[in-house]
């Protein structure tokens, strides 16, 4: 008999007892948890387009990888200018206001609705 | 034809990638050209149409049956404790399940199953020797857990699946913002730990506790940015079935799944299932956070369907999952041989109740057909669903499948639209054709 098996034996002993629908793992092995470390990508590749992707290149990688935004379908500028603005007012990005323009530009040229 | 067995011998060992996935034939298995090449000639199976996946060398791009480009993602093995996955976001990481590994069996991998995380400044490393989980709050007695004291409490375990909220956005038409999700946003693993009804006695929770609130040691790289943190009422935080997982699939979690401790919430969206748990706050009022009240709210309406463009809608904390269905060995575009009996199968789930029953249709939703369902493993988990399909003319057919859950909620056959792309459930899709 499998160590799931008899879980679930138990499970249909627990439900049939109208007890919790969660299953007393007795059955298992304690699992060991040991102490772990690794290193995740860093993600630190930069937008193309070159100096139209300065702004957007210096303002919004801190936060996250250039992908969150390539992966995106065309959305309308109204979309894009939202999205900018919600990255700043609660995210707290700490865009330029100067670099604001050009960071939507940017989006709009690569990512705007045609 | 193969026949149906309730046990499939194709469940792939928990925790571990299936190495023995090929040993049943499989005459439609389309879900990548090099996998329907391996298959022709099986069941007269060709390929007049478009395979979806970029060819023979898969591992570098993969194209997702979007609705718009872009749709192709890179197949990444560059994250930690991880294996094939697609690459949605590097940092914070957004990996998505590929679509095959739900073929396998009911019990997603640990190395396959999905991550998503909101803020990057995520710990590489945790000592499970000093790692503490914190109790506090409205509590008669403040608590600092160590993994020990969690592994000496009474152990649960239960199978569930874990979906994003925004699972199938980039499905969503008009397009929206966001995760550009397909449908790997999900996963269903054992979830081995402790209930959290036990932590919340050991600690006594006050009489005028209302919600319990959840933080992992994630953290926003800016630090006024609001701090990820979910919460849920007192009653279902005691409701025996909310747990703390240190394990999954037998073995203790990936880092990016949440190592060392993870929130279970069966039945409810992932964004409840905080991971790197290591705050738990009994709360005596409501909790108001970005999180709870702005964040992952949804129109309170059937299906959290509203109009696009539609506004002034009430918006609620989104909550319990509805039942979806999936085909797993069938891909867009297959084809099919005509008039000739051929396996289709999937997987469903029934959200917050278990799986009543899933129907295919292959007449566009015109009739329904029974699947045979396979082995229960409980209410929460993911079920595999199988039939056997003949296409009775040559030519295009669009094949759906829906589920019904044991509380009666079935799928609807029109999707569903919001401005976050959430909780989508429509019945599910696939063009193929028969010649």
């Amino acid at each position: 008999m499998s160590k799931y098996i008899l879980v679930e034996y138990i499970l249909v002993g627990c439900l049939t007892a109208g007890l919790l629908a969660s299953t007393p793992a007795l059955a298992e092995p304690l699992p060991a948890i040991k102490s772990t470390s690794v290193d995740l990508p860093t993600g630190d590749s930069l937008f193309p387009g070159g100096a139209s992707a300065d702004a957007i290149n210096n303002n919004c990688l801190a936060c996250h990888s250039t992908e969150m935004v390539l992966n995106q379908p065309a959305l309308p500028k109204a979309t894009w200018e939202a999205e900018v603005h919600k990255m700043i007012n609660v995210y707290k990005a700490p865009i330029e206001d100067a670099d604001v323009p050009a960071i939507v530009d940017y989006l709009v040229s690569t990512k705007g609705e045609k | 034809m193969t026949p149906y067995k309730p046990e499939p011998s194709r469940e792939s060992p928990v925790g571990r990638s299936a190495s023995h996935s090929s040993a049943r034939a499989v005459p439609v298995r389309a879900l990548s050209r090099r996998s329907a090449l391996r298959q022709l000639g099986l069941a007269g199976l060709s390929l007049l149409a478009a395979p979806t996946l970029a060819p023979a060398l898969a591992d570098e791009l993969l194209k997702l049956p979007l609705p718009s480009d872009p749709r192709e993602r890179p197949i990444t093995h560059a994250f930690p404790q991880k294996g094939r996955m697609i690459l949605q976001r590097t940092r914070p990481p957004l990996l998505e399940t590929p679509m095959e590994v739900f073929d396998r069996g009911v019990f997603t991998p640990n190395d396959q199953f999905y991550v998503r995380w909101h803020w990057a400044v995520i710990p590489e490393s945790v000592d499970v020797n000093t790692f503490r989980l914190a109790v506090r709050g409205h509590v008669n007695q403040a608590l600092t857990l160590s993994i020990d004291d969690l592994l000496k409490m009474p152990r649960v375990e239960l199978a569930a699946v874990n979906q994003c909220s925004g699972n199938s956005r980039g499905f969503f038409l008009p397009r929206v913002p966001g995760a550009q999700w397909a449908h790997g946003a999900m996963g269903n693993a054992r979830w081995t730990g402790v209930r959290l009804k036990d932590v919340l006695d050991r600690a006594g929770v006050k009489a005028g506790a209302v919600q319990v609130r959840f933080d992992g040691l994630d953290e926003p790289v800016v630090p006024e940015a609001p701090d990820f943190k979910k919460s849920i009422d007192i009653d279902h935080a005691r409701d025996g079935e909310v747990m703390i997982a240190y394990a999954m699939n037998g073995e203790q979690l990936p880092l990016l799944n949440g190592f060392p401790l993870r929130l279970i919430v069966p039945g409810w969206y992932s964004t409840y299932w905080v991971k790197m748990l290591s705050d738990i706050e009994v709360l005596d009022k409501p909790d108001d956070n970005f999180w709870m009240a702005v964040a992952y709210t949804i129109p309170d309406t059937p299906h959290a369907n509203i109009a696009p463009g539609q506004t002034g809608v009430k918006m609620v904390p989104i909550s319990r999952m509805e039942p979806r269905s999936f085909f797993t060995n069938v891909e867009e575009g297959s084809s099919f041989a005509v008039d000739t009996q051929l396996p289709v199968r999937g997987i469903a789930f029934g959200g917050d109740s278990g799986v009543a029953k899933v129907e295919l249709s292959s007449d566009s939703g015109k009739s329904w057909q029974p699947t045979m369902l396979g082995k229960d493993h409980g209410k929460y988990s993911f079920r595999q669903w199988e039939t056997n399909l003949a296409l009775p003319g040559t030519g295009n057919h669009a094949l759906m499948v829906r589920c019904t859950n044991l509380g009666g909620d079935v799928q609807p056959t029109s999707p569903n639209w919001n401005n976050s792309g959430f909780m989508r459930n429509v019945a599910e899709t696939v063009q193929v054709v028969a010649i």
